[in-house]
């Protein structure tokens, strides 16, 4: 699977595991990552450590996720980002809304 | 047998009695049945009646079944008619030769009805996969060339609007490959009325058609605040609030847009995603980046959105280069990226900036496997003065002039200082007198320096000489935006009159504000050189209209318009 999920029912805690390119490819993986789970997470962690490149359509599905989890209200995180993959986030400014480590 | 199955199938055997035993076995099948006695006859019947299937006696008299399934082949075109032939050989060479004549496949006399009956069938599904391809591929065709009749007419109605503009001035030199646009790429370029430049180099996320579709109010929105006089915070305000509403949340544009004023001999700069673009001396250095320092338009909400832009010094002959990251994204044969590094090494590499443009082409040219078709590539260079193209007219002539013997006062205090430009409204309200048209630009540019004037030096109390150098201009501007968002209190009032004359009339305005004033006499008595790039509002304003002078201890100008 290119994208995996992990959902801790205690902390309420969604985990979406991207691997190889994030581009528009994984949309429909991506988003039933989030969309198919019962409970509403508290905080999602997008986890980037294995993604290789990621496009604009992947912002595009990031933007997707945000307002899925609540917006301006929402707790969504991207970790382990490579540099080349920050680098895109950073142009974007993407960083004003996503806690970016 | 269900009727689609059914098929039309030609038998050609010389035999008359294996011929009719055929016939027998196939109708029996449930299919229809035509008999031909020689190759020469099946090649006529299958013209006359487009049988689905053949078979075919591979050694028959006056044509054999070799040289029949070859003509049948060639008449039956891309269509695939199945030829079973039908043969008493069985060296392996004859078999063989049935196969490269065309057929598809073979059956040995004596014939075997049940075997015939599954290859017939076989067949027929053969034949009902390659009818079905065919089918797709022809719908495939007719909607590609639909889809590409579409882009050409969107595209035609576009290049309308996007060319309303000044891209064709000649201090811009930009390539944006044909179908750019479906890329998501767009550039715009127009003149405010008071002659500063606009440009804008955006890029939707996505491809095709979902790309484009936000071109057109965003073009629409730049074309008519730029002429309206509006400058970069508001029309990227009103951008981003009309993306927001109108684009589904994954999708947005990102964007740079300047504002170059000849005036102040200065670009603002706001980027929001676009990758660097360049600010270079006339010699080619690369003296800045303009770099993204925003979310791209269309995402934030807006009121969180940040509207704050950048002002640099820029003299005539000093460049902008602006890309898109197709430029950075080119890949080589070996799927590597293009990249900044190989950017700046042909900006470095650069000894005369007017051949810069192709030398980044060349270098992309050199690098690249294949051209991308999503490039967008802008040379901006610094104007002079006197080589302004003249800003286009914004409003018809139209209707009755109105009676010119009014007067008016607008005063701007508090939070309404922090937000509005007045000027567009009253230049708009200023076209009312018909003899002033003309002068629409110079209008524009007295009252907009007046505002500013009274904005910063009156009000916020900016002192001009700070902007004398670069670190200057970044100091007086941060410092500008810091003062404003502090105001509490203060005002800047402006009052029109106009008068009939008896052959024209007089415009007066007037412009106040709630600073300290300044030394008249001392700043207007200094040479323009001293006056350095703080002092060119006061000679412009000079300049444009007549009888400008400051009274009150400069807290109050006065400007006429004669006709």
């Amino acid at each position: 699977m290119a994208v995996e999920t992990d959902f801790s029912q205690e902390g309420k805690k969604l985990t979406i595991k991207v691997k190889g390119r994030f581009d528009f490819g994984k949309h429909q993986a991506f988003r039933e990552a989030y969309e198919r789970q019962p409970d509403r997470p508290d905080s999602v962690v997008v986890d980037l450590k294995e993604t290789t490149y990621l496009d604009s359509s992947a912002l595009g599905m990031l933007l997707l996720l945000r307002d899925h989890a609540g917006g301006d209200d929402s707790d969504v995180r991207v970790v382990h980002a490579s540099s080349d993959v920050r680098k895109i986030l950073a142009i974007s400014n993407f960083e004003k809304l996503f806690d970016i480590s | 047998m269900a009727a689609e199955q059914a098929l039309t199938v030609l038998v050609a055997e010389d035999g008359a009695a294996d011929r009719l035993l055929l016939a027998q076995i196939v109708r029996r099948q449930g299919h229809q049945v035509f008999t031909a006695e020689n190759g020469e006859q099946a090649v006529a019947l299958f013209v006359e009646q487009r049988p689905q299937l053949v078979l075919l006696d591979a050694l028959m008299p006056v044509m054999d079944g070799f040289e029949a399934a070859r003509q049948i082949k060639a008449l039956a075109g891309e269509t695939l008619v199945p030829i079973i032939f039908l043969t008493s050989l069985n060296e392996e060479d004859a078999l063989v030769r049935c196969l490269e004549a065309g057929g598809d496949d073979f059956m040995a006399k004596p014939y075997s009805a049940v075997i015939l009956a599954a290859k017939i069938r076989a067949m027929g599904r053969l034949r009902r996969l390659q009818a079905t391809v065919l089918a797709q591929r022809d719908e495939i065709t007719r909607h590609h060339h639909h889809l590409l009749n579409e882009q050409r007419v969107a595209k035609a109605v576009f290049d309308k609007v996007a060319h309303a503009g000044c891209l064709a001035a000649p201090n811009i030199r930009y390539l944006q490959s044909p179908y750019a646009l479906f890329n998501g790429d767009l550039l715009l370029a127009a003149f405010t009325p008071s002659g500063d430049m606009q440009v804008l180099l955006g890029d939707f996320t996505g491809h095709g058609l979902p790309a484009a579709v936000g071109a057109m109010p965003l073009a629409e929105v730049f074309y008519g605040m730029t002429a309206k006089g509006y400058g970069l915070a508001q029309t990227l305000r009103e951008m981003n609030a009309k993306l927001k509403r109108i684009l589904p949340v994954d999708m947005f544009c990102c964007a740079v847009m300047l504002n170059l004023s000849v005036q102040r001999g200065s670009v603002e700069v706001w980027n929001g995603g676009m990758p660097d673009g360049y600010r270079l001396s006339a010699g080619g250095e690369v003296l800045s980046t303009l770099a993204s320092r925003h979310l791209p338009l269309g995402i934030l909400a807006p009121e969180r959105f940040d509207d704050s832009t950048q002002v640099l010094p820029l003299a005539a002959g000093e460049r902008l280069l602006l890309l898109s990251d197709g430029v950075l994204d080119t890949a080589d044969d070996l799927e590597r990226l293009f990249g900044v590094e190989r950017l700046q090494g042909v900006l470095a590499g650069n000894r005369d900036p007017a051949h810069l443009f192709d030398e980044v082409m060349q270098a992309l040219e050199r690098f690249g496997g294949q051209p991308r078709d999503d490039i967008s590539l802008c040379d901006i260079r610094m104007f002079a003065a006197d080589e302004r193209v003249p800003a286009p007219m914004i409003y018809a002539e139209r209707g009755r002039p109105s009676p010119l013997d009014w007067s008016l006062g607008f005063e701007l205090r508090g939070e309404s200082l922090k937000q509005s430009n007045p000027v567009p409204y009253l230049v708009q309200l200023l076209q009312e007198i018909h003899p002033l048209r003309s002068r629409t630009g110079s209008l524009h540019s007295v009252l907009s320096e007046l505002f500013s004037n009274a904005l910063e030096h009156g009000v916020l109390g900016l002192d001009s000489r700070l902007k004398r150098d670069v670190q200057g201009f970044a100091d007086y501007y941060r410092e500008r935006a810091q003062r404003l968002a502090a105001l509490a209190d203060g005002f800047v009032r402006i009052d029109l009159k106009v008068e009939p004359h008896a052959e024209g009339g007089r415009l007066m305005i007037e412009v106040r504000d709630s600073g300290a004033g300044f030394d008249v006499q001392r700043v207007l008595s200094q040479p323009p050189s001293e006056q350095g790039l703080s002092g060119r509002g006061l000679q412009l304003i000079t300049r444009l209209g007549s009888n400008a002078q400051w009274c009150e201890g400069g807290r109050c100008a006065r400007v006429e318009f004669v006709w």
